[in-house]
């Protein structure tokens, strides 16, 4: 209370605790969600969980910038000068995974032995299935199988 | 706030600090937006290949163990949960050390210092325990022993990018415990009550933070999605 020369807001306790709350109730919501996800197969919804996670870890990201680091205390000016520079990243991540989507597209379309390789089903470890695995067991050593001769093809091809 | 608006017009006029900051901390400050962009590289390049790619492995089969539990426990998100909460906590932990500072209470700042070094050194043996677990099952920069989600065989991107970027987050946070003993030495040493402030204890909390908010979003990345 007394030497605070340099820092004029109280930011007291009661913030700190706060913030405590907030980011631990958001750790909490995206792990649910993420164990939630584990059992889903629709792409479009796990699409949807994952950015709904991204979303609660960029204001993870705000919590922590603004309380803990105290930036939302700082002057307007000094703000800018950190948070302006970093809005590239907009711009960075939009282009950098815009362009390797497109390139996988265009792989996938023009290149048959990546688009081939990327069908194949490995062969399970011989490790560890006991009990109810035979099912599963057997079903990808009939996968492999039939994928045997598409390997030796590809192997010809290149 | 009152005080925090101040005349800004008046503030460039010379002779005062325009942003009101002590320099080494303003300098923390850009030092930090630097690294944001050191590891925002990793992992939009991470993002990138892994857009790039037709598979990539499932981390809930990936990361399923967790330290003394019976081999082939089936545990996802279980230990990486743990490591998130333990730098939560640290996080707390230092901020309570620089506010502490900031009353010029030396005591409140010897024993919060001391639990977020703690809360470090915590992190870094699970992080250490991870890697040797994973190293154990055949992964390692260049191998690759996990196939993807769909059954298909996966690159050596996923554990190269694993190693590398959970790898330069954990060497930060070394750092920060380094650094984070360091500043227990010197508040020991009354360093800072000769100084008449504790502003290098906020400057290590600003680096300690910045650890923090590395790893929500690797944790996220990596983890989660």
């Amino acid at each position: 209370m007394s030497h605070t020369a340099h820092h004029e807001e109280n930011h007291g306790t009661g913030e700190i605790k706060k913030v405590t709350i907030i980011l631990s109730v958001l750790t909490i919501v995206e792990l649910i969600l993420g164990f939630w996800m584990i059992g889903i197969t629709s792409e479009a919804l796990r699409l949807a969980i994952k950015g709904t996670i991204i979303i609660l870890m960029l204001a993870k990201a705000f919590y922590i910038v603004a309380y803990f680091m105290h930036l939302k205390h700082e002057l307007k000016n000094l703000i800018m000068t950190i948070v302006v520079p970093l809005g590239l990243f907009i711009w960075f991540i939009i282009a950098f995974l815009y362009d390797g989507n497109s390139f996988r597209n265009l792989r996938n379309t023009y290149d048959p032995y990546f688009k081939e390789r990327s069908t194949i089903k490995v062969e399970k470890k011989a490790e560890g299935h006991g009990g109810g695995h035979e099912a599963g067991a057997a079903h990808t050593a009939a996968d492999t199988t039939a994928h045997a001769k598409d390997t030796v093809s590809v192997k010809n091809k290149h | 706030m009152s005080t925090a608006t101040v005349d800004t017009t008046k503030s460039w006029s010379g002779g005062k600090s325009p942003f009101n900051v002590e320099y080494g901390k303003l300098m923390m400050w850009y030092f930090l937006m630097s690294d944001a962009f050191t590891f925002g590289a990793f992992l939009i390049s991470y993002g990138t290949i892994r857009f790039s790619t037709n598979g990539w492995p499932d981390p809930n089969v990936v990361f399923k163990s967790f330290p003394f539990a019976p081999e082939g426990v089936n545990a996802p998100l279980v230990f990486v949960s743990v490591m998130t909460f333990i730098l939560i906590v640290s996080s707390v932990t230092m901020v309570l050390a620089v506010k502490a500072g900031q009353e010029m209470d030396k005591k409140s700042v010897v024993k919060y210092m001391i639990w977020t070094i703690i809360g470090g050194i915590a992190f870094l043996s699970c992080q250490a325990w991870e890697w040797n677990h994973l190293h154990h099952e055949g992964a390692w920069w260049g191998r690759n022993p996990f196939i993807n989600a769909d059954g298909t065989a996966s690159s050596t991107n996923f554990t190269n990018y694993f190693f590398t970027i959970t790898g330069f987050h954990g060497f930060h946070v070394f750092t920060g415990v380094v650094i984070n003993i360091i500043m227990l030495i010197m508040t020991l040493l009354d360093k800072f009550e000769q100084r008449g402030h504790y502003l290098m204890i906020e400057k290590a909390g600003l680096y300690w933070h910045f650890v923090d908010l590395v790893w929500v979003f690797v944790f996220t990345c990596f983890y989660l999605v």
